[in-house]
């Protein structure tokens, strides 16, 4: 289902002062307390996601994207500020909160044994459908992602990396989001397939199937495919604005890129990040 | 309003008994070893009563027909409470393991939709596999249930589910507490009830503190009931002051259990535990 002309530009997500901090001292008997090392995945962070737009998250591993996600799909609570989904609290109203939302991860989070049917099949019935015409439109789906129909019976376990992927994409398409939260959807996948999502996405952006919120940390894609960008780093965010807004304030000279203007802003390149550990 | 709220409620509820029957057919083959080494158990629990007299107790043979079939009760009645408990107690270890356990709670539906929908699933195949491994102990072993009273048997199996969805929902509490040593601790929770519920012996032989503890377990009535039921013939109305104990634990274990849950929910929310890795 479409977005309305009238519902473009109003807010879909709010965030105001979150914070997350991991590793608390937890509480012993006795009041004693084992020390934990401490980090601050989100600090103070505030943004606004407008309706129907794309908006990037970039960072690097560690930046706090998937917390980010995390707390806006109701499954980690902020330890500071108020974040909203078309004005439901995350924390007080999770029941509103979830069924505008659904989330692509990055890794294919899927029973690995049934197969993509039984598995859509299954996530249909938690979203209120499951019922007559839900196979025809899951093969629909799969048709249109240029899935063959021959894999929809198939253990998960049989499909590639790629075709999982899609398999999620359309799971998360089944429920009809208002929001659709993508963490880092391309990575790990071949040149082809990442191709294949990230037109996917662009359809989506065409048709206004669904306001996105896409976590990535590759400044390519973002550059891409996302209206609107946020640059955070360390659980702060940098900087936000168009990639062209971006490019033109960070990169500076004719010929700039993304890149060039997270390096600036941040001080190091993405690819010294990538062996880290994701938060 | 109402109406359609629980109709949205009641289709994931459904959807939660489909997507196990899918995940059984699926691993077919270790279930079908599993209902195996369920069987071997219970039989190696027949034939140590069978062999009771070659180690020089000498009981009569009444007796010993008694014996076993006190004893193949017990080892049968608990392959089905410990397979239930199981399934319900690791429904969450499971489902980070497959790594859907975000999905799962994420979705729009109240979390005692989620945790009796698992719970039913569990106990339909429970009912399932042991019925199985019943029909071969009757082929294995010959035996005389001509004195039991089936009704008041079923009576108690029924009222014991509530307290046993209870048990196995606080279980799978553990492994949203420490996604690292949750799984084990719900082994250790079940040995436990193994050896206070009276499975293979009454609970008067346990010493005082155990014994106290046993009285406490819904599954000692279970076990007591259904074998007064299968060999001695008990009636309705005898196991009725049993049924009302084990409704009783049941009306006060699955509301404190979901609540419980709902704690730890939100404790692993707070602490960042529902992710794959914990």
């Amino acid at each position: 289902m479409a977005i309305k002309e009238s519902e473009l530009n109003t807010v879909a997500v709010e965030l105001h002062g979150i914070s997350k901090r991991f590793g608390q001292p937890a509480r012993r008997p006795f009041g004693r307390r084992k020390a934990k090392k401490e980090k601050l995945a989100l600090d103070q962070v505030s943004m606004r996601v407008d309706t129907g737009r794309i908006t990037g998250i970039l960072g690097a591993n560690g930046s706090g994207k998937s917390t980010l996600i995390r707390i806006l799909a109701t499954l980690m609570t902020p330890d500071a500020g108020t974040a909203s989904v078309f004005g439901y609290d995350v924390v007080t109203q999770p029941d509103d909160v979830r069924r505008h939302i659904n989330r692509v991860s990055v890794e294919a989070s899927f029973f690995k044994e049934m197969s993509p049917w039984e598995n859509m099949l299954y996530a249909a019935r938690l979203y209120g459908s499951g019922g007559k015409g839900t196979r025809a439109r899951v093969e629909g789906m799969l048709e249109r992602l240029g899935l063959p129909l021959d894999t929809l019976d198939k253990p998960m376990k049989q499909l590639s990396r790629g075709q999982q992927q899609k398999v999620a994409i359309a799971r998360s398409f089944l429920t009809s989001p208002s929001l659709l939260l993508m963490d880092e959807p391309t990575t790990g996948l071949d040149p082809r397939s990442k191709r294949e999502v990230q037109e996917l996405v662009r359809t989506i952006r065409r048709d206004r199937a669904a306001t996105v919120l896409l976590c990535t940390h590759d400044l390519e894609e973002a550059e891409l495919l996302c209206d609107h960008v946020l640059v955070l780093d360390q659980g702060r965010v940098l900087a936000e604005g168009t990639p062209a807004e971006l490019i033109h304030a960070h990169a500076g000279e004719v010929g700039g890129s993304l890149e060039d203007a997270f390096m600036k802003l941040t001080g190091k390149r993405l690819e010294e990040d990538e062996e880290e550990k994701d938060e | 309003m109402i109406g359609n709220s629980l109709r949205w409620e009641l289709n994931a509820f459904v959807g939660f008994i489909e997507r196990q029957k899918n995940l059984y057919r699926r691993y077919w083959l270790w279930e079908a070893v599993w209902l195996l080494y369920n069987l071997v158990s219970v039989l190696s629990i027949g034939y140590l009563a069978a062999g009771l007299s070659t180690l020089g107790l000498e009981p009569g043979q009444a007796n010993l027909h008694q014996t076993q079939l006190y004893l193949l009760v017990g080892a049968l009645l608990w392959t089905y409470l410990s397979l239930v408990f199981f399934e319900i107690a690791f429904a969450i270890t499971w489902e980070r393991w497959e790594g859907t356990i975000e999905y799962t709670f994420m979705a729009p539906i109240k979390r005692l939709t989620h945790l009796l929908g698992m719970s039913a699933a569990s106990l339909i195949y429970g009912i399932a596999r042991t019925a199985a491994i019943g029909f071969a102990l009757i082929f294995f072993f010959k035996l005389d249930l001509s004195h039991a009273n089936w009704l008041t048997a079923l009576a108690i199996f029924a009222a014991a589910t509530l307290p046993l969805l209870g048990l196995g929902i606080f279980t799978s509490v553990l492994p949203l507490l420490s996604p690292e040593k949750g799984e084990q601790m719900a082994f250790a929770v079940q040995g436990v009830l193994l050896l206070i519920s009276g499975v293979y012996y009454p609970i008067s032989v346990l010493p005082a503190p155990l014994h106290i503890v046993g009285i406490l377990s819904p599954l000692t009535y279970t076990l007591s009931g259904v074998r007064e039921s299968l060999l001695h013939g008990l009636s309705l109305a005898g196991a009725l002051p049993d049924i009302g104990i084990l409704l009783l634990m049941g009306v006060v274990l699955v509301p404190a259990s979901v609540w419980c849950f709902n704690r730890a929910e939100v404790r692993a929310k707070r602490l960042g535990l529902l992710k794959r890795s914990g």
